[in-house]
């Protein structure tokens, strides 16, 4: 954007939003110092000017300037642009600027900046970023994944997407019609859930297996998440296991497997520096896989089944 | 974001419309410290204030709409006419700090007095724009007891030193050290301390769910001036050029591999990947090789995989008795 741009760009929103009464297009032009004199020269780039303010989030009203005039009129309403009144504590004012550190040099550092600075802009003191150290914590949320930034777009927007996903398992990937309903970050891991389109049904995709853009397939405002929606259970609910309700019996060499040991039920001396340890279970596979990683430090000595799943692994390691 | 070189005019004209707000809501204030608050050299800012100060608009009457000096050093606003207040805030940018403080929330046990008043003046100041943002959220893992993050925090503000009993699942090991606090990080959905270990003789990270056990000692913290602080925003596991290379091959059953790991490169051939990383200890390939199976077989170092075998007969063969 040039200087010139940048200054007219700044009469025109002081300009609209000092009048009291809507202006015409030809009003704002004789207002507004660095408008071309050619009447289709001037309509082109204000229209574009307007389109940029309105990015900016500039609440920038259409109305019609006086009753029988088919002239369209343009003003800002006060209340709509200006950030109401807030101040903060300094302990609040503290955790504001940590809030702001989360997303440091993850893709939404300069949303948080950006509020930041209006709220620095309200009166409010809040701690830079580099001295919020004293704190004695360090919280940061990354957002390595290239589909985050359309993603979280799209959430904000209401808008519907288009990506290519590698579902866990297939060879190649599929092409998925969703309806965004949230994006939820799990285990240091983001997901999107909502409704597709295809499936017609609700789903969750993790972003890490979005394969090139994310594009969007339908205008702002034309996603409807149903009221009550809890996206961070449905993403739970998709990734978590079921409860445990199966026990194992196990013979743990003393001094190891304490990842076992820590979630034990019952741990007893079993002689000749063994452990007989037992421990619940949900998923036979899962865990038949996780006891046979510790090599000749566990046997699994019940269930039988669980038994079995274990020597097969074992068995199926190459040699 | 506050680097002047590449600013785009957009961020120029929200500085622009900032700036006179921020000078009014604080009556009177230096050039160099708002210069410092926006992140831009004083020529920069005297340019702005230029600029403000020269908004002019010529009809029905012309006039100056922003009046302001700033000699001596000190901004004064007389008159600022319609821009006195700041623009709301923007949907993304509610969310944005919503979101955040709504994470620390679930984190920080001490504080979240401060948190919940401030989400809801945020809510409250936003209006409209806070409605989105909770359908973004960050989870954190709370595989830890609470008053383990807290001695960790006390330990970190008071500088002392910390005995730590840290059970280590890629060896399966529980091992005891005195670490030497220097942050609490909430990275990746997880709590971790970093510290000074005195066992390794370099700066660690010690994931909070996995202390067995931790006691803050009466002796001041010692971290070497030379400790460098891990560089959260670049990862936090990074490999060194001394680690070993390791090269997996990987059916679709330890495709998860490729995922949880971070691997150095991920080729595709047909159904199987293949993969390699870096790491300083090989004990814990080893078992991840026998939680594989079938579904991973390592193909170098030769040596590894050798041993591997070795492992497995081993284990097979307790089960022979």
């Amino acid at each position: 954007m040039s200087r010139r741009k940048t200054e007219r760009l700044l009469g025109l929103v002081v300009c609209l939003l000092s009048t009291r009464r809507a202006l015409t297009a030809a009003q704002i032009r004789d207002a507004v110092p660095g408008y071309p004199d050619s009447f289709d020269a001037f309509k082109r780039m204000f229209e574009r000017d307007k389109e940029e303010l309105r990015e900016l989030g500039i609440p920038l009203e259409t109305e019609l300037a006086s009753p029988g005039d088919e002239d369209a009129g343009y003003r800002i309403q006060r209340e709509a642009y200006e950030l109401p009144e807030i101040t903060l504590e300094p302990d609040e004012a503290a955790v504001l600027g940590l809030a702001a550190r989360v997303w440091h040099r993850a893709e939404l550092a300069g949303a948080a900046a950006g509020a930041l600075l209006k709220l620095r802009a309200a009166g409010i003191d809040a701690e830079d970023a580099e001295d919020a150290t004293q704190a004695g914590i360090e919280p940061r949320v990354r957002t390595g994944e290239a589909s985050f930034g359309p993603l979280w777009e799209a959430v904000m927007e209401r808008r519907p997407v288009t990506f290519e996903y590698r579902a866990a398992g297939r060879a190649g990937p599929q092409q998925r019609r969703l309806e965004p309903w949230g994006v939820v970050n799990r285990h240091g891991r983001w997901y999107v859930a909502g409704h597709d389109r295809d499936r017609d049904g609700v789903r969750v995709f993790r972003l890490s297996r979005i394969e090139g853009p994310v594009s969007f397939s339908g205008p702002p405002g034309s996603v409807a998440v149903p009221p009550g929606t809890d996206v961070r259970e449905l993403v739970r609910d998709w990734d978590s296991r079921p409860p445990s309700h199966r026990t194992a019996v196990l013979r743990v060499r003393a001094g190891a497997g304490h990842g076992l040991r820590r979630g034990a039920v019952s741990v007893r001396p079993d002689g000749d520096g063994w452990d007989n340890v037992q421990v619940t279970f949900h998923e036979l596979g899962w865990f038949a896989d996780y006891l046979a990683s510790f090599g000749v430090d566990v046997i699994a000595l019940d269930p039988p089944d669980l038994r079995e799943a274990v020597i097969r692994r074992l068995k199926g390691v190459p040699q | 974001m506050t680097g002047s070189g590449a600013q785009t005019g957009t961020q120029r004209l929200q500085r622009l419309l900032a700036l006179v707000p921020y000078v009014v809501s604080r009556e009177a204030v230096g050039l160099a410290e708002t210069a410092a608050a926006f992140g831009v050299t004083e020529r920069e800012l005297v340019d702005d204030l230029n600029m403000l100060w020269c908004v002019e608009l010529r009809a029905p009457d012309p006039y100056c709409p922003i009046d302001l000096s700033y000699e001596g050093g000190e901004i004064v606003v007389s008159q600022a006419e319609s821009i006195g207040r700041p623009l709301r805030l923007g949907v993304d940018e509610a969310s944005a700090l919503l979101v955040a403080l709504r994470m620390l929330a679930e984190v920080v046990p001490s504080g979240s007095a401060a948190l919940t008043r401030t989400i809801a003046k945020l809510e409250a100041a936003a209006g409209e724009a806070a409605a989105v943002s909770a359908q973004v959220q960050v989870q954190v893992d709370k595989g830890h007891a609470s008053d383990v993050l807290r001695s960790a925090q006390d330990a970190v503000k008071r500088g002392r030193r910390i005995h730590l009993r840290y059970y280590v699942p890629g060896r399966d090991e529980a091992t005891e050290r005195d670490v030497d606090p220097m942050r609490v990080l909430v990275v990746e959905g997880r709590t971790y301390l970093e510290g000074w270990c005195r066992r390794a003789d370099g700066v660690r990270l010690f994931r909070l769910d996995r202390v067995l056990g931790m006691e803050v000692l009466d002796v001041p913290r010692e971290v070497p001036p030379g400790a460098e602080p891990v560089d959260v925003d670049a990862g936090l596991f990074r490999p060194s050029p001394a680690d070993v290379s390791v090269v997996l091959e990987l059916r679709p059953g330890g495709h998860w591999v490729a995922e949880y790991y971070p691997c150095e490169s991920v080729q595709r051939n047909g159904d199987e990947l293949l993969v390699s990383l870096r790491t300083p200890d090989t004990r814990w390939v080893r078992r991840l090789a026998l939680r594989l199976g079938e579904d991973g077989r390592v193909v170098a170092p030769a040596g590894l995989a050798a041993q591997i075998s070795r492992d497995a007969a081993a284990a097979l063969a307790q089960y022979a008795s």
